[in-house]
C-alpha cells in the first residue's frame, strides 16, 4: 500500500521534470507543429526555397534570351498569349514569360535573403554592443538607431537608393537592408537588458564567470528568440520594399533580369495589354511574404512564453 | 502638463539637430556631390569648380554645415531643378492633396479597423475571427503600389464607376480657398465638386488604407484579448455591472491606449505609401513630388521633403505622447 503510494508520488515528479525539461526551442517546434497556420507558412517557404534552388534547371526556356517566334508578334497593343513551347507567351520584350516566372523565384529569394542578413548582421552589431557594453556606447548608439527609425522606412530607403547614380541589383538590397539595421538593433539590445538584470546572468557573474562569457553564452543565446521571428519577417517586407522601389524606377536598371519585384514595376503600364505580366509576378510575390509573414508570426506565438503549456 | 510638453519638445531638438547633419551628409554622398546634381549632364570641370565657389563648397566642412543649418532654419530650400519654381512653394501647393489623403486613408482604417479587430477578439477562434486574421495577414503581404493598381484596373478602366486618377474632374469649375479640395467644396457649398473630389478620393485612399488598416485590426485585437482577461474585468463582472457597461468603460477604453500609439506610428506608413499611392492615381501631392524628383535627381526637392517628412513624423510622435499623457496620467509623472 505505502509503496504504491509512493510509486505514484514518484511517478508524478518524474513527469513533471520531464516535461519541465524540454527546452524552449524544442517546446516552441512542438507546439508549431500542431498548429496549421505555421505548417502553411513553412510549407510555402519550403516549396519557394525549393522552386528558387531548381528554377534554372526547371525553366523550359532560357529567361535571357529573346525569340523570335515572340519577338516578331509583338505589337504596342498585343503581347503573344500561350503558345507551343512558350506555356505563358512572351514578355513585353520577347522573352519566355514562363521561364522568367520560375527564375524569377531564385533571384526574388536572394535579395529578400541577402538584404535580410546584412540588416540581421550590422543590427546585432550595433544592439548587441549596445546591450552588452551599455554606458555612453549604449546611449549613442540607441540615438543613432532612433534617428533612422524616426525617418518612416520606404523613405530612407528611397533617400539610400537614390545616392546611386546607376542603380543595380545591389542597390536595391543595400536599401532595404538599411532600413531594417535599427529593428534589429532595438530589438537585440532591448532583449540582451532584460538578460542582464536576469538571475541567471547574476549567479554566473557570482560565480566569477568572465564577461564575456556571459555575454556570448549566458545573454545573447537567450536574446536571439525575437530577432529571429523578426528575421523571418522581414524576409516578406525586403521582397515587397524591393518591389516598390523598382516601381519607383529606383531598382536595378538592369531590366532584363528576372526578379518578381522588377517583373511587376516594369509592368504597370501592361494591364491593359497583357494583364498577367503584372498580376502573376504579384501573386507569387503575395504568396510568398504570406508564406514568410505565416511562418514568422506563428514562430513568434510558439516562442512567446506566456504560450507554453 | 505643460512641463511634460516643453520636456517632450526639447527631446525632439538634438534629435532633429541630428537628422539635419545626417541630410547634410547624404548630400555630400550624392553621385557628383551638390554642385554635380545641379548641373547634371552639363557639368565640366571648370563649371563645377566655380558652382562650387559660388555654393561655398570650398569652404571648410563646419562652415558648410553652419550655413546649410542656417538656410534651412530661414526656410530657405533653393530651388526645383525639374520646375525652377521655389521648393518650398512646390512643398507648400502639394502639402495639402497629400494630408486631404492621408486623413481620408486614416478614417477608412479606424473606422473599420477598430470594430473588426474588436469583433475578431470578441468572437475569438471562432470563423469571424479567423477570417480577419487571414485577412489581416494578406492585406500586410499585398505591395500597396499593386493594390492601388489592381483597385485602378477593376474600378476605373473595367467597371468604370470610379475616376482613375487626378484629384478633381477638369471640366468642375471649383473654387478653392485652402487647397483641401473636400472642404473647399463644402465652404463654398459647391456640392458637386466636394462629391466629385470625395470620389476621386476613394480608391487611392483605400489603397493607401491597406496596411494602416491591418495593423490597426490586429493590434486591437490582440489588445482587447488582454484586457479582457484581466483581473479588473472579472471584478466589474462580479460587482454586477452590465454587459455593455464593460466592455465600453472597462475593456474598450483600456484597450485603445495602444491602439491610439499605433495610429501614431502609421502616420510614417502613410507618408512613405503616399509615395507609392499618388505615383499610381497621379495625385499632385508630396509623394507625387518625390517620385518624380528621383526620376529627375532633384536634389533641392528629395532635401526639402526629406527633412520634411521626418519633421512631421517628430511632431506627430510628440502629439501621441502628448495624447497619451491626457489619456493615461501615470505617463506624466515619468
Amino acid at each position: 500500500m505505502t509503496t504504491n503510494l509512493l510509486r505514484r508520488k514518484k511517478d508524478r515528479i518524474d513527469d513533471l521534470a520531464a516535461s519541465g525539461g524540454t527546452s524552449l526551442a524544442a517546446d516552441a517546434f512542438k507546439r508549431m507543429s500542431r498548429s496549421p497556420i505555421a505548417i502553411i507558412g513553412a510549407v510555402i517557404t519550403v516549396l519557394f526555397v525549393l522552386l528558387a534552388i531548381l528554377s534554372p534547371f526547371l525553366a523550359p526556356k532560357s529567361p535571357y534570351i529573346p525569340y523570335d517566334e515572340l519577338k516578331n508578334n509583338l505589337r504596342p497593343d498585343s503581347i503573344p498569349g500561350p503558345m507551343p513551347g512558350f506555356i505563358l507567351g512572351s514578355d513585353q520584350n520577347g522573352y519566355d514569360f514562363f521561364s522568367r516566372l520560375l527564375v524569377g523565384s531564385q533571384q526574388t529569394l536572394i535579395v529578400g535573403v541577402v538584404a535580410t542578413l546584412i540588416g540581421v548582421a550590422v543590427g546585432m552589431l550595433i544592439g548587441g554592443l549596445a546591450g552588452a557594453v551599455g554606458g555612453w556606447v549604449d546611449a549613442l548608439l540607441m540615438r543613432f538607431t532612433d534617428i533612422l527609425l524616426a525617418i518612416p522606412s520606404l523613405l530612407l530607403a528611397i533617400s539610400i537608393a537614390a545616392l546611386f547614380s546607376h542603380g543595380t541589383q545591389w542597390t536595391v538590397i543595400i536599401a532595404v537592408a538599411v532600413v531594417s539595421v535599427p529593428i534589429f538593433a532595438r530589438l537585440l539590445r532591448g532583449a540582451m537588458l532584460a538578460q542582464r538584470s536576469s538571475d541567471h546572468v547574476l549567479a554566473a557573474t557570482a560565480l566569477g564567470v568572465r564577461r564575456t562569457t556571459i555575454v556570448f553564452r549566458h545573454m545573447l543565446p537567450n536574446s536571439v528568440g525575437p530577432v529571429i521571428v523578426q528575421a523571418t519577417l522581414t524576409l516578406a517586407t525586403s521582397i515587397i520594399d524591393a518591389a516598390a522601389l523598382s516601381f519607383l524606377g529606383l531598382g536595378d536598371s538592369d531590366w532584363t533580369r528576372a526578379e518578381w519585384g522588377l517583373m511587376l514595376g516594369k509592368s504597370q503600364g501592361l494591364l491593359d495589354v497583357k494583364p498577367e505580366l503584372a498580376f502573376y509576378p504579384a501573386i507569387a510575390i503575395i504568396i510568398v511574404a504570406l508564406g514568410f509573414t505565416l511562418l514568422g508570426e506563428s514562430l513568434r506565438e510558439a516562442l512567446d512564453p506566456k504560450n507554453r503549456r | 502638463m505643460l512641463r511634460f510638453i516643453v520636456r517632450r519638445l526639447l527631446q525632439a531638438v538634438p534629435t532633429l539637430l541630428v537628422l539635419s547633419i545626417l541630410v547634410f551628409a547624404w548630400l555630400r554622398l550624392l553621385p557628383g556631390g551638390p554642385a554635380g546634381a545641379l548641373l547634371g549632364d552639363k557639368a565640366t570641370p571648370q563649371k563645377l569648380a566655380d558652382l562650387n565657389h559660388v555654393l561655398g563648397l570650398d569652404q571648410p566642412i563646419f562652415v558648410q554645415y553652419g550655413k546649410f543649418l542656417g538656410r534651412i532654419l530661414s526656410g530657405d530650400f533653393g530651388a526645383s531643378l525639374i520646375s525652377g519654381d521655389s521648393v518650398l512653394a512646390e512643398v507648400g501647393r502639394a502639402f495639402p492633396a497629400t494630408i486631404e489623403l492621408a486623413v481620408f486613408a486614416l478614417v477608412l482604417a479606424i473606422a473599420f479597423g477598430i470594430p473588426l479587430g474588436y469583433a475578431a477578439a470578441r468572437f475569438h477562434g471562432r470563423l469571424i475571427d479567423n477570417a480577419t486574421v487571414l485577412t489581416t495577414l494578406i492585406g500586410v503581404a499585398v505591395p500597396v503600389f499593386f493594390f492601388g493598381v489592381l483597385l485602378k484596373y477593376i474600378f476605373a478602366q473595367k467597371l468604370g464607376i470610379l475616376p482613375p486618377s487626378g484629384r478633381q474632374d477638369v471640366t468642375i469649375d471649383a473654387t478653392h480657398i485652402t487647397g483641401f479640395f473636400t472642404l473647399d467644396g463644402l465652404l463654398t457649398g459647391e456640392f458637386d465638386a466636394f462629391w466629385d473630389a470625395v470620389k476621386h478620393l476613394i480608391l487611392p485612399a483605400i489603397a493607401l488604407a491597406s496596411i494602416p488598416f491591418a495593423v490597426i485590426v490586429r493590434i486591437t485585437r490582440a489588445s482587447v484579448l488582454d484586457v479582457q482577461s484581466e483581473d479588473f474585468v472579472r471584478t466589474a463582472e462580479s460587482k454586477g455591472l452590465t454587459t455593455p457597461v464593460i466592455r465600453r468603460r472597462h475593456i474598450l477604453r483600456n484597450a485603445l491606449l495602444p491602439v491610439s500609439t499605433t495610429i501614431g506610428l502609421q502616420t510614417g506608413l502613410l507618408l512613405a505609401g503616399a509615395v507609392l499611392t499618388e505615383k499610381v492615381f497621379n495625385i499632385p501631392g508630396l509623394g507625387y513630388l518625390l517620385a518624380q524628383g528621383i526620376e529627375r535627381r532633384d536634389y533641392p526637392r528629395l532635401q526639402a521633403l526629406l527633412l520634411l517628412a521626418a519633421l512631421v513624423y517628430v511632431i506627430v510622435n510628440l502629439l501621441v505622447d502628448v495624447s497619451y499623457a491626457i489619456i493615461d496620467p501615470r505617463v506624466r509623472v515619468r
